[in-house]
């Protein structure tokens, strides 16, 4: 256990901590990007913005799976699960997600069959237990799970199980970190990567941030010395005028990603010409479809949806906070209206989120409470 | 569902290419590891599990490290093993599959 007390160790996050110091341009200040829920969630529960001179602010992104699907997708997926003959299946953090005509939760409630499922390929056994039924598998995510939905419909076709299809809603991180950067609401210094995205992706798709934007960009590990690490490494960038890829992660991440994951993905699904983000609007070429070839499984093709459009409630602004144009606390009914109970947006109810992760943890100061609302 | 969950691998059934038992802090359940064709596993590697595949091969220090971080993020944690827990990914072999079918 050496090597967890080596990363607990307050002291070195102290020294990290005086470095980051110490590169700081006088008078300057700097806003990174954390792009990955996952990060955000260890930033607030360690506090780790209180290592950071206030001159550095993290700004929350967009890479929380269940934050972005928009209200419209959701209604679409109670739409499906209240099909006769039909069984939903979807990842536990879905449950809750509000639609326009509510949540998962609520259609349970209301009658359908809704189960929640730890792996896609938990829903083919399922479908291959229940012929009789038709099981949807309600695909959501970015790179790190689409492989395994994927995967899950190669074993499905392969198999010969017909009575199994995927809603898919995967996203892909790129062009929404692109959306953030043509938005003229933010102007940011540099990225801290998503750590298991790249896992998959690799590194080399996030050089146009570093060659086309001039924006470093870390990717990062989510023990909170590897946050620290990596805002070290972007501010080591900026003072010396660099702005490259670089990997703090390469214990796990490397650099070509997981070609054979890639590969299953390119295998059974496409680019979408563009996919609606919810609080960043459409954005193009920005999530998955099922190919042709695989028009069996997809359960778009299979069930007519209604595939409107649902405007979020006006009170909700997690738009603003997953473009990081607005911190958690700073949206009107946080913590008041919308809490984990009863989130009336996404960033409340993932713990990935960043409302949720704030909410939880409170690990805000006062004092920077009060700069923003002064 | 985006937490990598380390898990070290027990037993890799001589039957099934695809599939590994794992011992994820003390639950034993099989995962899939199609996606690190190529790597060479076997009982006492560690790998990153992510809702029901192995995404990568990790060294036992990462995975100590990793682990002892998810037990402190609490019950995002103890959502995902409870999951993990439920899933019966293990007994969706390739032979009772056929049966199913």
């Amino acid at each position: 256990m050496r090597f967890v007390d080596e990363y607990r160790d307050a002291d070195k996050a102290r020294a990290l901590s005086a470095r980051i110091a110490s590169l700081c341009e006088p008078g300057r200040s700097y806003k990174f990007m954390e792009v990955c829920g996952g990060h955000t969630h260890t930033i607030y529960k360690h506090g780790l913005e209180d290592y950071l001179p206030e001159t550095i602010t993290l700004v929350h992104g967009p890479g929380c799976p269940v934050c972005v699907i928009p209200m419209g997708r959701v209604d679409d997926a109670v739409h499906i699960a209240e099909q006769p003959d039909v069984i939903m299946t979807s990842f536990g953090d879905m449950m809750r997600v509000p639609g326009g005509r509510g949540s998962f939760f609520d259609s349970t409630a209301q009658g359908a069959d809704i189960r929640m499922v730890y792996s896609p390929l938990d829903a083919l056994k399922i479908a291959r237990r229940n012929p009789e039924r038709r099981v949807v598998f309600m695909a959501i995510g970015f790179e790190t799970t689409a492989p395994s939905t994927a995967m899950t419909v190669l074993r499905a076709a392969a198999e010969g199980v017909r009575n199994f299809s995927v809603f898919c809603n995967h996203v892909t991180i790129i062009p929404a970190i692109k959306a953030i950067l043509d938005s003229p609401d933010l102007r940011l210094d540099g990225f801290i990567g998503p750590g298991h995205v790249s896992t998959i992706i690799g590194c080399r798709p996030y050089e146009f941030i570093a060659r086309g934007y001039g924006k470093p960009l870390v990717v990062a590990g989510f023990e909170p010395l590897d946050i620290l690490q990596s805002v070290y490494m972007l501010l080591l960038q900026l003072a010396e005028g660099r702005s490259e890829v670089e990997n703090q992660y390469a214990r796990v991440v490397p650099w070509a990603g997981n070609v054979k994951a890639l590969r299953a993905i390119n295998e059974v699904m496409e680019l979408r010409p563009y996919f609606e983000w919810r609080g960043l609007g459409f954005i193009s070429h920005s999530a998955l479809r099922m190919r042709e070839k695989y028009a069996a499984y997809d359960a778009e093709r299979l069930f007519a949806i209604p595939g409107g459009r649902v405007a979020d409630p006006k009170a909700c602004q997690c738009g603003e906070v997953l473009k990081g144009v607005l911190k958690p606390w700073e949206c009107k009914v946080f913590g008041t209206a919308c809490t984990p109970e009863t989130p009336i947006g996404t960033c409340m109810v993932s713990s990935e989120g960043a409302c949720a992760a704030y909410y939880n943890f409170g690990r805000f100061s006062r004092q920077r409470v009060r700069e923003a609302t002064r | 569902m985006c937490l990598g969950i380390p898990g070290e691998i027990v037993e890799i059934p001589p039957d099934q290419t695809d599939l590994a038992k794992v011992d994820v802090s003390g639950v034993r359940r099989a995962v899939n590891i199609g996606l690190l064709d190529g790597q060479p596993l076997g009982p006492g590697d560690w790998v990153l599990i992510h809702v029901g595949f192995a995404l990568s091969k990790i060294d036992e220090a990462e995975a100590r490290a990793a682990l002892e971080f998810l037990e402190g993020i609490g019950q995002a944690y103890e959502d995902e093993l409870a999951a993990l827990r439920d899933s019966s990914i293990g007994d969706s072999s390739t032979g009772d599959s056929s049966t199913e079918r």
